[in-house]
């Protein structure tokens, strides 16, 4: 190793030892927690090897299988609308014209609020008695009010709504960037052969765009996985578990119950989901950009 | 003409969708509480600062703010330093393990936060750092760092090396050439850098949430959370607190549009 590549390793390391403290080491020791039954705050009681148990019981509760459905309908609920939205938004920004700036800060506005702002914000606007929606769908006739968040199905659609909202921006901001690596050239040509804008669109843009969609999918997935603020804030999990993701259900178990062994069996449950899904995307993408080199 | 004036309706509807459900939040806040409960709801609220005062006085939103803008704050400052130095490092050494530890360094970034928030929990509790504001620091920068090195080492790979190979040559070290030459060359990425991280930081709830259970050391947006109200909401309030929390980050994001865009999408498009 030359002198030149040990001083290299040695900058790495202040961030490499911080990384490793509260990243690393808490992801594995959450695989080892998973096997054993410890109480959180109180860990002088003991912990004791339970094997597969936890995973077992996991298996059999119906509270985690339901867990698991709402994280996967809410993630096959929200990507897709958070590509289409942020595709659109991706062109809006992409277009020249006077005024461009303000419409790209305008685009940002969802992204750069803190998202437990936009849990309550729209908590508010689903609100029974005062939010706009109820006076949007039934004006001022009071008695036809509903309460979207108290019925299950409502209530996992306004926390949708309210993620879609909040990060499509950033879909956007991934498309944006590989709107602006298609060549000019391309349009330009394409226009010499007389096609229409919707020919150039669909035979240039979305191809050209594939790594782009595959990364922001990629993103989204690993974020949706990651929902906690806008469920505690807006359902706190409820009506009858409808919105219980898993990081929710989670967090339930480990630090409302204290079961830190149960709770790290969900967590692991989680993560595996996002390391499974984050390589086959990761595949994929490698796929996309050595077929279009 | 009639497609510029289509054009720009459609922009028109896309900026309107994206700022209109904020802005009502906005105008809530300046309700007086009778304007708050009015039905049809009043479009145009009087100004009332009640609700501000109630909120930022009474309720002590004034003390949550300043743990957060203590917290982000000081973990940005040392998360960019750190990450400064390990960017700088990636960027220029052709070797596997710096290949190695970007791609380490995403992975991080992907760990969902429940999968480390139990021992992450534990280790701050048997340093007895729970419910400090270095414990939540500490947090802050394990979660910051690997966005943070992700983007400044985009910006230092597209520095020319011979700069600072000049430098070391005229008898820098390299150390001292990274301070003098490369970091002042660097100083817009650096600047992303850290409103990037430091945006993670004043917006992060679920950390602070666990991290921080005596509601002095809250920070805002976990006391805007778990707004106490007795018997109803306290929307206006609430409605007040919000505004407080995120009109300077839409300040932000206005000034630094171009920079933010720029640093979000460039390690997407070349990772």
């Amino acid at each position: 190793m030359t002198r030149f590549e040990r001083s290299s390793l040695l900058l790495m390391l202040p961030s490499a030892l911080v990384v490793a403290i509260f990243g690393l080491y808490p992801v594995l020791e959450s695989v080892r927690l998973s096997f054993y039954r410890s109480i959180l705050t109180l860990p002088w009681l003991g912990t004791k090897r339970v094997g597969w148990e936890n995973y077992a019981d996991l298996w059999n509760d119906p509270v985690a299988a339901q867990s698991l459905q709402v994280t996967l309908v809410f993630l096959v609920a929200t990507i897709p609308a958070e590509l289409v939205v942020g595709l659109g938004l991706a062109l809006a920004m992409n277009r020249s014209f006077r005024g461009r700036g303000w419409l790209r800060a305008a685009v940002l506005v969802p992204w750069a609020i803190p998202t437990v702002v936009c849990s309550q914000m729209w908590r508010f606007i689903f609100n029974d008695r005062y939010g706009l929606l109820n006076f949007l769908l039934f004006g001022a006739d009071v008695r036809s009010y509903w309460v979207p968040l108290a019925e299950p199905g409502p209530a996992l659609a306004a926390v949708a709504v309210a993620e879609i909202w909040k990060t499509a921006p950033f879909a956007a901001l991934i498309l944006l960037a590989g709107l602006q690596t298609i060549p000019d050239e391309l349009y330009e040509a394409a226009a010499i052969d007389g096609a229409t804008a919707w020919q150039k669109f669909r035979h240039i843009t979305l191809p050209m765009l594939k790594p782009a969609f595959l990364l922001a999918l990629l993103f989204r997935t690993i974020d949706g996985l990651r929902v906690f603020d806008l469920v505690f804030v807006m359902t706190q999990g409820g009506p009858a578990d409808a919105t219980n993701v898993l990081s929710f259900y989670g967090y339930k178990k480990t630090f409302a119950e204290g079961s830190i062994g149960y709770g790290s069996a969900v967590a692991v449950i989680v993560f595996a989901l996002a390391m499974l899904l984050a390589l086959g995307y990761l595949g994929a993408l490698r796929r996309a950009r050595g077929g279009a080199r | 003409m009639k497609r510029t004036a289509l054009l720009s309706l459609v922009f028109f509807a896309v900026a309107i969708y994206s700022v209109a459900p904020f802005f009502w939040f906005v105008l809530t806040s300046l309700k007086t509480p009778a304007e708050l409960t009015a039905i049809p709801p009043t479009l145009l609220p009087s100004a009332h600062l009640g609700f501000y005062r109630a909120a930022l006085l009474e309720r002590g939103l004034l003390g949550a703010m300043a743990n957060s803008a203590a917290v982000a704050g000081a973990a940005t400052a040392i998360t960019v330093a750190i990450g400064a130095l390990a960017a700088y490092a990636v960027a220029r050494t052709p070797m596997r393990a710096a290949r190695f530890y970007r791609v380490l360094l995403l992975a991080v970034a992907m760990f969902p936060q429940i999968a480390v928030a139990g021992p992450l929990w534990s280790i701050l509790d048997a340093l007895g750092w729970l419910n400090t504001y270095r414990g939540l620091v500490a947090t802050y920068t394990g979660l910051g760092l690997p966005l943070a090195v992700w983007i400044l080492a985009t910006f230092f790979g597209e520095l020319p090396v011979e700069i600072e190979e000049a430098a070391m040559v005229d008898g820098c070290t390299r150390l001292q050439a990274l301070g003098k030459v490369v970091l002042p060359l660097a100083a817009p990425g650096l600047a992303t850098a850290a409103l990037l991280v430091f945006m993670l930081f004043w917006n992060e709830f679920f950390f602070a949430l666990i991290v921080m259970t005596d509601p002095a050391l809250q920070t805002l947006p976990v006391a805007i959370a778990l707004f106490p109200g007795e018997y109803t909401m306290p929307w206006g309030e609430i409605a007040a607190a919000s505004t407080v929390a995120t009109l300077p980050l839409i300040a932000l994001t206005l000034a630094f549009q171009r920079g933010i865009i720029r640093g979000l999408s460039a390690g997407a498009v070349k990772g």
